[in-house]
């Protein structure tokens, strides 16, 4: 009996040996019929789990939610986000002559990488366009708006000092560095990030415990069976497996509907979103989590599920021995 | 095949269950266990089964020491040997097939042998056309013999059962007695903890009589 034990066992009637192939197949058959069986279990109460699947996609969704939405502010200040830019706004006197040739002096200058000349008439007619104010405005004697050069330094100049430079011209009436707003989205955008990731761990735990407590509860349900099971001699790998499999179901269960619930949130949004996004002249639409991404969502459910049963059978089911 | 070397049992309470317990069943006996409620009968088979360990002493199973058994091996002590238990016996969601089936599965036998296997175990204790049964359809009778042939049907070398016959009527006792002993001709050791007198000494077997944890003598 000792080492082999199986061996002698199987001479007799059948005079067949078990081999390793025969084992590897035996613990595939269990783990197909486990997770058969745990997937029945978990489908034969289908309100508790629907319960389970949505807490623990609720909770993963929340994240991915807002990791959406910051990437998706990530990809509209994109295009503001690269190279600074300076606006001057020449004084009121300033002539149309005096603005041409402060144009092309600065567009030639070695500092200046782009200069763009916005005058004042073309500024009404854009602004009389986009506002709908263009009754009002046709109405006016004086046009209000003044000229305006748009100066994109070349790179490696400091913006800043150029800024400075330039504002200081008797010509220009104010100077106004665009980066200064970008760079508060950009830290902004940092922090929103952070707490994403905060968020995101916070709830991850959450559903590991939310998922621990689903498969001690499971376990609690089923102790008869495990008591008996370790009578007749189950390893503590094949009581383990049905529950771990428990936990995989649950657990892939609440990633596919928090990947659910990120798409649903997304067409409810995109809609409107690209309405938005024509106001400002652009194309604009939501980027969404992908094919692969849903998918990542669903491992990533799977896993923790594991991880959250395997925290609960490690923890409760070496209590629970034959009396 | 069994030793027991002075084997004390002590619960926590400070109650000793078995003390300085000594004896020998070789391989081909079958054995009684009889004693008054509470003389530690159910005590001495979970040592044997290592559902507990003993407090002094030495219990040998197959000349191996148990104590070397550690709690990874456990699960493999106990495939070789089929139980009768008085309570915690079937799992009642499962059909009286898959009941019995469940030590093979465990040991990992594929289908075809595990059909086979079940079908001649039930065949042996009067089950085979109930097979797809739940066991809460069947009388109390019957459930101890699902559980008997359970026990068998891994073919185990030893065969420990306490009180086998609880809950049968004499003539299913004397039945269920003979299925043992028939076992037994087979070459499996076989200890059966049991109160009634009358129907084991009838049988001509060993009978070892506990008396407050003490072996009191043991007749052919
Ligand atoms: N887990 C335990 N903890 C403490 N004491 C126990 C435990 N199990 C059994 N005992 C005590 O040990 C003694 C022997 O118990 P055991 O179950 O072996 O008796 P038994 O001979 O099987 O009795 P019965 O015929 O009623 O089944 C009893 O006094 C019992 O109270
Ligand atoms: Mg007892």
């Amino acid at each position: 009996m000792k080492g082999a034990a199986a061996a002698p066992r199987r001479e007799g009637a059948s005079a067949s040996r078990t081999r390793l192939r025969d084992h590897y197949r035996a613990w595939r058959d269990h783990h197909s019929l486990s997770a058969a069986d745990s997937l029945r279990r978990v489908l034969d109460s289908p309100a508790s789990s629907l319960l389970t699947w949505l807490a623990i996609g609720i909770a993963l969704a929340l994240p991915v939610a807002l990791g959406v939405a910051l990437e998706n502010a990530r990809v509209v200040s994109g295009s503001w986000d690269s190279p600074a830019r300076i606006s001057l706004f020449l004084a009121p006197a300033v002539d149309d002559g005096t603005a041409a040739s402060l144009h092309a002096r600065l567009a030639a200058r070695g500092d200046v990488a782009e200069a763009s000349l916005v005058s004042r008439e073309a500024a009404l007619a854009e602004f009389a366009e986009l506002s709908g104010f263009d009754d009002v405005l046709a109405n006016l004697d004086d046009n209000p708006l003044p000229h305006l050069v748009l100066v994109t330094p070349a790179t490696g100049v400091a913006p800043d000092a150029l800024q400075a430079e330039l504002a200081a011209l008797d010509t220009v009436d104010q100077a106004v560095l665009d980066m200064a707003w970008v760079q508060r989205l950009n830290s902004l955008m940092d922090l929103g990030r952070r707490l994403v990731w905060a968020l995101a761990g916070v709830l991850v735990f959450g559903v590991v415990l939310i998922l621990g407590n689903t498969i001690r509860l499971a376990i609690e349900s089923r102790r008869e069976e495990i008591v008996i099971v370790k009578l007749v001699g189950g390893s503590n790998a094949f009581v383990r497996r049905p529950f771990l499999y428990t936990g995989l179901w649950y657990g892939v269960g609440g990633g596919a509907i928090a990947a659910l619930l990120v798409l649903c949130a997304l067409w409810y949004l995109d809609e409107p979103v690209s309405r938005l996004a024509q106001l400002y002249q652009s194309d604009f639409h939501l980027v969404g989590i992908g094919l692969i991404g849903s998918l990542q969502l669903v491992l990533l459910g799977g896993g923790l599920g594991l991880a959250g049963a395997w925290l609960a059978v490690s923890r409760h089911l070496g209590a629970i021995e034959p009396r | 095949m069994i030793r027991f070397d002075r084997v004390t049992k002590r619960y926590e309470e400070g109650h000793d269950a078995l003390r300085e317990v000594s004896l020998d069943i070789a391989r081909d006996e079958l054995v009684f266990l009889t004693g008054h409620s509470g003389a530690g009968k159910s005590t001495l088979l979970r040592l044997v089964m290592l559902m507990d360990r003993p407090s002094r002493g030495k219990v040998l199973v197959d000349g191996r020491d148990l104590a070397s058994v550690g709690s990874r091996g456990i699960p493999r002590h106990r495939r070789n040997i089929g139980v009768v238990f008085q309570n915690h016996q079937l799992l009642f969601d499962r059909n009286v097939f898959d009941n019995v089936a469940l030590p093979l599965v465990i040991a990992g036998y594929d289908h075809r042998e595990i059909g086979r296997r079940v079908r001649a175990a039930l065949d042996k204790v009067g089950l085979l056309q109930r097979e797809r049964a739940l066991p809460v359809t069947l009388s109390g009778g019957e459930q101890q013999r699902v559980g008997i042939a359970r026990s068998v049907v891994g073919r185990p070398r030893i065969l420990l059962a306490d009180e086998p016959t609880g809950n049968l009527d004499p003539a299913l006792s004397a039945e269920i007695m003979q299925l043992f002993e028939d076992f037994n001709q087979v070459g499996v050791t076989v200890l059966i903890a049991s109160h009634d007198l009358a129907l084991i000494s009838r049988l001509q077997h060993r009978i070892i009589t506990l008396r407050d944890g003490r072996l009191l003598g043991a007749a052919a």
